[in-house]
This record gives C-alpha cells, sequence and structure tokens, in this order.
C-alpha cells in the first residue's frame, strides 16, 4: 500500500509527550507508522504541513447524534430545522440539514470538517440500538459508537436487589454484545424508574426505588464494579441525580464518595454544580470549587463539561423526569418516551440566554471546570451536544480557554450577579494547544479507552488534523487546513474531499452461556421483542467494526485509594 | 412597475421566494430573469417560468396568468405591493413584514403564515392555515392584517399572536385554534372546535352560531365597543359586510378553559339580542 509523509508539521501529541516539535509523520494502510530505517525508501505521497498545527483527529465522548431520541428531537423540532441552515449536495456529499439536531449525513460531515474524527453517542436505550447503528450507518467520515443506558433497567435492578453480582456482569457483559455497544451509562440511577412509576424523584442516594427495593447509591457502586469486573475500557458513566436542580452538588459530591474508589466518568458536570434551594432561584450559585478539589484529589475520577453555550437548542437525555421539569420551566413542548423495561427519555427545546442569569451562570460554570481542574487528562471538552450547544460550539469554548481576554469581554456581557456568584472572574489561567489537544483528544481517547485514538504514535489509526496557527483561535479550529481519516484526505479547507465511512467501535465482552437461560426466561415474560430477535446483527454494521478488548479486571475496589 | 407573467406548463410547483418588491427593485428585467427558484429538486432561473417586463423600481409588482403553483410569492417581503391578477399557490406573504398583498383571485394553504406586518387582502378564497403557525413553531401571525373576501380553510389564525384576520365567508375547524392573542372575525359559519386551546384574543363569529367547546364558559351579553373601529377599517376596504346588518349585541364566551381560558369567542347572531 502507498506510504504518505507529512512533513515540517508543528506537532502536538500529548499522549507520546510532544508539545509543538516540529517532525515528520510517516503513514501506511491508514495508521501511523516508523519512519523507515532505510533511507532509500521514498514516500509515494508527501504532504506538506510546514507552518501548520498538526494533532490527532478529535475525539468527542459524549454526544447524542444517533438513535431513537436524536430522531424524536428531529421530528418534534421542524421549526428548528426550517430556521437551520441546510448543506447543500455536492458532487461528493449528500444534502443535510443543521439546527440543533443535524441530519445524519451532515453531522459527519461538520465533525469532521471541525478535525473530529470520533464521536460516540452517550445514551442509547437497549432497544434503540438497532436504529442507533442504522443512523450511525448513515455517518460518515468518523469513527462511532455508542453507550447503552443501565442505571434504571429492570434486570439490573433485581439482580442488584438480589446481590448477584455474577448474573449482573453477566447480563452487562450479554447486552453490550448484543446491542454492539461500547460502555456502560446510568442515568439519573433509580429516579427515571422512579418517575415511571408515577413517583416524586428521589430525594438523595439513599432513597429507595420502589418495588425493587434498591437504593442509588447501590446501582452506582454495583454497576461501575461491573464495569470494572469486566475490564471495560471505559469505566462507569455517570449522568447523577438531580441534573439542573439548584442545591444538587451535594449530590454529585455524594455520588463521587458512593463510588468509594472505583474508576467512574462523571459526564456534563457543569450541569450538575449548583448551590442553591431548588424553591429559590435567587440563591442560584457555582460550587464548582468544592467538586474540582475533590476531583482532583482523586485521579480515577474523570468528567467532561456539558458546556453551555447561548442560543437556540434542544435538550434530549434519557433522564426522563429532568424533561418534565425542563418543559414545566419552559413551558415549551415536550416528548417523553419509556422504553419499556429499559429506560425513559425526555426532549424540551431549550434557549439559553445570555441576560438570562441562570443561563449566563451555567455558562460560566462550565468554564470554572475546565479552569479548575488541574489536570487536563481528568477534563474533557463536551457541549453534551445538543444539550448544552452544539458540537459546533468547541472552537469558541477553545477561544475561551486559551484567550482570558475574551472571557473577560464575554463576562462583560453576562448579568452582574453572575460575577458574585461564580470565581469565573478570578481566574487567569490560559490552556495551551497542548492541553487542548489533551482534552479534545488524547484525554478522551484515553478516558475512553481507546488505544488506536487521540495520539499519532506509531500504531495510531491515520486520524490527523491540521490547523492554520492563528491568534484567532476561533477562527483556527473552526476551519482546519485539512483532515485525514484513516490515512485519506476527506476534509480540505472546509471542503469535504472524500466521503468513506468509518466503522462502530465496540467492545469485546464474554457472557458465559450458562447465564444466558435465565436472561432468555426474563425476556420471554417481559418484554415486548422476542429474545432471538433482539441482538443486533453484524448486517447492521455495514462498514465493520473495531472492536476494543476488555483489560485485566481492575483489583477489588478496596484495595485502592 | 413590474409585471410578471407566467407561462409555465409544469405540474411541479415553482418555489419563487425572490418574488418580492423590496428584493426586485433596482433590478433590471435580466437581472430578474437569472434570479434563481426552486423547481422540484432542482434550480432554474426565475426566467424558464416568467415573462418579465418593466421594472420595480417603484416596488410595485403584477403578477399575470395562473400563478395557482407558484409558492412563497412574497415571502419576508418588507414594502412595496403585489397585485396577483389571479390565483396563486402556498405561502404567499408568508412572514412578510411590511407592504400591501392583493389576491384576487383564490389563495392555496398557508397565505400569510407567520406574517409580521403589512396587508394581505385575498378577493377570492384562502386554504387552510391562513395566517398560521408552521409546524413546530410557537407562534403564527404576529401582525399586520389579513382580509379574505371569500371563505377560509381550517386552522385560520393558528396560534395567532397579534393582528387582525378577517373572513367574509366561511372558516373552517379549528379557527383560531391555540390562538395566543389577535383577533379574528369570521362573517360566515365556522367549522368545530373553534378557538380549541386559545389561551387570549377575540374570535367574533356573525354567522350560524358555532358548536362551541365544553370549555368555553357562557360569560355575558354585551355589545362591544371596539368593534366600531374594526369596522371602520373593514368599511375603508370595501370589505363584503355592511356593519347596518350586524346583530348589535352578542353572547360573549370565555376560554379556553384548558389552557389559559383568557380568550373569549363573541357570537353575534339573532340568539343574542
Amino acid at each position: 500500500m502507498s506510504l504518505l509523509k507529512i512533513t515540517g508539521g508543528t506537532v502536538y501529541d500529548p499522549t507520546n509527550q510532544v508539545d509543538g516539535v516540529v517532525q515528520d509523520l510517516w503513514v501506511r494502510d491508514g495508521k501511523i507508522v516508523a519512519a523507515p530505517v532505510d533511507p532509500t525508501v521514498r514516500p509515494d505521497r508527501i504532504l506538506d504541513a510546514t507552518g501548520l498545527v498538526v494533532m490527532a483527529g478529535g475525539v468527542d465522548l459524549h454526544a447524542h447524534i444517533a438513535g431513537p431520541k436524536v430522531n424524536l428531537a428531529r421530528k418534534m423540532r421542524p421549526e428548528d430545522k426550517r430556521h437551520g441552515a441546510v448543506l447543500p449536495r455536492t458532487p461528493i456529499t449528500r444534502s443535510g440539514t443543521l439546527g440543533s439536531v443535524p441530519s445524519t449525513f451532515a453531522t459527519g460531515y461538520l465533525y469532521a470538517g471541525m478535525g473530529y474524527t470520533t464521536v460516540f453517542d452517550a445514551a442509547i436505550p437497549p432497544l434503540g440500538a438497532r436504529h442507533a447503528h442504522e443512523e450511525f450507518a448513515d455517518t460518515p467520515l468518523i469513527d462511532k459508537g455508542f453507550f447503552l443506558l443501565f442505571g434504571n433497567n429492570h434486570y439490573v435492578l433485581q439482580q442488584i436487589a438480589a446481590g448477584n453480582t455474577e448474573r449482573l456482569n453477566a447480563f452487562i457483559a450479554w447486552l453490550l454484545q448484543a446491542a454492539q455497544g461500547y460502555a456502560v451509562k446510568v442515568v439519573n440511577p433509580g429516579g427515571v424508574e422512579t418517575w415511571k412509576q408515577g413517583r416524586n424523584d428521589l430525594a438523595g442516594l439513599d432513597d429507595r426505588v420502589a418495588h425493587f427495593g434498591v437504593t442509588p447509591r447501590q446501582i452506582l457502586s454495583s454497576i461501575a464494579q461491573a464495569a470494572m469486573d469486566l475490564g471495560l475500557p471505559h469505566p462507569v458513566h455517570v449522568h447523577c441525580n438531580h441534573l439542573g436542580l439548584p442545591g444538587n452538588w451535594k449530590t454529585t459530591l455524594d455520588t463521587m464518595q458512593a463510588l468509594e474508589g472505583r474508576r467512574a466518568h462523571l459526564t456534563h458536570i457543569q450541569f450538575h454544580s449548583y448551590g442553591g434551594d431548588p424553591d429559590n432561584q435567587s440563591q442560584f450559585c457555582s460550587l464548582v470549587p468544592a467538586l474540582a478539589d475533590y476531583v482532583n484529589a482523586h485521579p480515577h475520577l474523570t468528567v467532561d463539561v456539558g458546556q453551555v453555550l447561548f442560543g437556540e437548542t434542544t435538550s434530549m437525555t434519557g433522564d426522563g423526569p429532568l424533561g418534565y421539569y425542563l418543559h414545566k420551566v419552559t413551558g415549551r413542548k415536550w416528548t417523553n418516551a419509556d422504553t419499556e423495561m429499559e429506560a425513559g427519555c425526555g426532549i424540551v427545546p431549550i434557549t439559553y440566554k445570555e441576560k438570562s442569569f441562570v443561563h449566563a451562570l451555567q455558562w460560566a460554570i462550565g468554564l470554572e471546570w475546565y479552569l479548575l481542574v488541574q489536570d487536563p487528562w481528568q477534563i474533557a471538552m463536551s457541549t453534551d451536544h445538543p444539550n448544552g450547544g452544539s458540537f459546533l460550539a468547541y472552537p469558541q469554548i477553545i477561544q475561551l480557554l486559551m484567550d482570558r481576554n475574551y472571557r473577560r469581554e464575554v463576562l462583560q456581557q453576562v448579568p452582574p450577579r453572575v460575577l458574585e456568584r461564580s470565581v469565573l472572574k478570578d481566574l487567569d489561567r490560559e490552556y495551551s494547544l497542548y492541553e487542548i489537544a489533551i482534552i479534545t483528544r488524547a484525554g478522551p481517547a484515553r478516558m475512553l479507552g481507546l488505544p488506536h485514538k487521540g495520539h499519532l504514535g506509531v500504531g495510531a489509526d491515520a486520524d490527523i488534523a491540521a490547523y492554520t496557527p492563528s491568534a484567532d483561535k476561533l477562527a483556527m479550529f473552526e476551519l482546519p487546513r485539512w483532515v485525514i481519516k484513516g490515512g485519506e484526505m476527506v476534509v480540505e479547507q472546509g471542503e469535504v474531499r472524500r466521503e468513506l465511512f468509518g466503522p462502530t467501535v465496540r467492545v469485546d465482552t464474554q457472557c458465559e452461556a450458562s447465564f444466558i437461560p435465565h436472561i432468555r426466561k426474563w425476556f420471554e415474560e417481559f418484554y415486548t421483542v422476542q429474545f432471538d430477535n433482539y441482538p443486533v446483527d453484524e448486517h447492521y454494521l455495514p462498514y465493520g467494526s473495531r472492536t476494543v478488548p476488555c483489560r485485566p479486571a481492575d483489583p477489588p475496589h478496596n484495595s485502592r485509594p | 412597475m413590474l409585471q410578471l407573467t407566467y407561462f409555465g406548463q409544469s405540474q411541479i410547483p415553482v418555489e419563487a421566494e425572490c418574488l418580492a418588491p423590496d428584493q426586485l427593485a433596482g433590478k433590471t428585467p435580466g437581472e430578474i430573469a437569472r434570479l434563481p427558484v426552486q423547481h422540484g429538486n432542482s434550480t432554474a432561473p426565475l426566467g424558464d417560468f416568467f415573462e418579465i417586463a418593466g421594472h420595480a423600481d417603484d416596488q410595485e409588482l403584477r403578477l399575470m396568468g395562473d400563478c395557482s403553483r407558484v409558492k412563497g410569492v412574497g415571502r419576508r417581503m418588507q414594502s412595496g405591493r403585489i397585485v396577483i391578477a389571479g390565483d396563486i399557490g402556498m405561502h404567499v406573504g408568508a412572514e412578510m413584514q411590511g407592504g400591501e398583498i392583493v389576491v384576487q383571485g383564490q389563495a392555496a394553504d398557508w397565505a400569510g403564515a407567520e406574517m409580521r406586518g403589512g396587508t394581505l387582502r385575498i378577493h377570492g378564497n384562502a386554504g387552510d392555515l391562513l395566517g398560521g403557525c408552521y409546524r413546530g413553531g410557537r407562534t403564527g401571525m404576529r401582525g399586520g392584517e389579513i382580509f379574505v373576501d371569500g371563505h377560509a380553510g381550517h386552522e385560520t389564525g393558528h396560534s395567532l399572536r397579534r393582528g387582525f384576520i378577517a373572513v367574509g365567508g366561511q372558516a373552517g375547524d379549528f379557527t383560531g385554534v391555540s390562538m395566543i392573542a389577535g383577533t379574528i372575525f369570521v362573517f360566515g359559519s365556522t367549522g368545530r372546535r373553534i378557538g380549541a386551546g386559545m389561551k387570549r384574543g377575540t374570535i367574533a363569529t356573525f354567522g350560524t352560531a358555532p358548536a362551541l367547546l365544553p370549555t368555553f364558559r357562557y360569560a355575558s351579553q354585551l355589545a362591544p365597543a371596539f368593534l366600531a373601529m374594526y369596522f371602520r377599517r373593514l368599511d375603508e376596504l370595501g370589505f363584503l359586510q355592511p356593519q347596518a346588518n350586524l346583530p348589535p349585541v352578542c353572547r360573549r364566551y370565555c376560554g379556553d378553559l384548558a389552557s389559559l381560558g383568557k380568550g373569549e369567542i363573541l357570537v353575534f347572531d339573532a340568539a343574542a339580542t
């Protein structure tokens, strides 16, 4: 196969401790390879990257880009599509629509157009897995995978209540295989099921879920431990209880402590960092410093931010009661979905207003997280697309992080109370390009346990983005000079040059056959779907898959610090 | 004045949103002929469908020929005047902000949808969702006036937020559905479920008394003084209904109580007097 040499680029590759070094990259068969030892070997193609900033392709570990909820959002918001831009068809690309929830093909083009080449959907109910894979098959230019919802699954709750760890682990392993998923997601553990029963949300981590008799604390610790026992490459991905409620920082801290040293990723942490009283908006404030201190002291925890950006977007969540709460607060239309034994879902349009104290404080809280977590390897960039804003806002976030003067200019435009209720005005930190490379590609890849992504070392996928250096970081990261996917030039100066499809990333878990009859029996008693029809077969992955092996099981959690 | 005569034969609609006087002013006939319009799944020059004469520097536009398949005329126009000497396709005057459109024939669905200002006069009948809200939107017409001498279809004034719609003939089902505010007059009969989900605003019916939803409560009889101002405007326009023939007193119903319930339906008929 042909050999490509990319010469003269200024490379930022934190995984390999390369910080702005001018060096060559060699690519063969879609992979980064070592420079030939034989000096007579000549590359078939040379790409001159002199003067450009070169990074691995971006990795988004938490977005909502496929599956039932995303499609429901598209359907319930025709006005969003009508006001959104249109991507016209070209000889290479399909047409598409934007708005807050872009169509499938447009999603792929737009991510790649920004230099991102790997994206994970963060909340797929297992029954919706087939749908998600079908949409993935229509999402070009990126590798993709998804996390499966487990935190309110009836079988899971039953096994936790029974204390049957073996059956719990086996079920998680089986379901990840059956749905061709990648990681374990927990959304409002126990709270969604409680709300589905028509009850008020749980007050704390030690309230019991009616009928099942388990607590959020038990759900969290059991599933986190299961992920570790199975050696999943990505630890449990936690959407804490009480998202969006003033005063929820205490629940978030309780959640971190409830994990008792187990590895975990806490997602869209911005939405879980609020002080104040749920019944009194005037006390709403940021409590990021207390939570960030905890994360700083516990390296087994990682977070992504869920940054809020001002503008129109669509909230979509597996947290059914949250959807209802937003519907009541905003008075806007609402979709609620109950996925039988598995999960919930709520979708509500939302407009984040710069002049709104609450929205502006949410914006500030997100930035505080980026600036207060000391180790950039513990924090990943996200907007929880589209919940906090579109993934297209990542360059804007980069500019806010790299330029404190710009950050302060924006801060001057928000309600003055925000300055009193957050510490953002006191934070002088500016991110370097090296740190940006960590939170946008190297860090998320490491958190996900993807050995082949997020870096430019030998053996990595040749997903490479080159940016034209500029003091205007927004312009720099909005429009890469070029993007290479799997060794092929796919985007040049914002224009898609070639449409190719990346594989689906899944995890290789094994479930002992002896556990299957029990799962089958449960299915046949309760599900609307026949057990044999439930698993997603290979036909739904027309562009192949990349299977990531499980790691050796982590040591028991009580031996960890 | 700019005169465009439609000579297209295609059954496929032509989406000609460029046909707004303020957009065409200052352009030569050649430039206008080259403006892109959507025809099915492809774009084509306007000149493929229209014969063009004159200029629009005076912001006067006249459409001739059978334009019943020409959609979006006057969309988002801000000023000027369009006279359509016959029928017109869907979305005429949609989202218009100012100026005047006169349709001398029939108008298809979505006429004046989400309009914000200006005047839309339709001498014939109008289709569904006159002054209505596009699917998924939060508000329909937000300002301006719509006068229909003939009948109007279903969902007239869907989510009306502000402005005035007068229908000389009958109006279909769900007239004023989800109204937020504003005023609708219907001089003929109305279909089912008039005012369903309305929060505020006024619907006045002057024809056969409508069957109201059970979520409307009888409030009182009254002779509203504000009607005089509306009728003066209707008289100015030579609208169909002479004031003298109308009953002076109406029955007032409040609703929709399934929603905010601050709206009113005024029923003017012989029983009220």
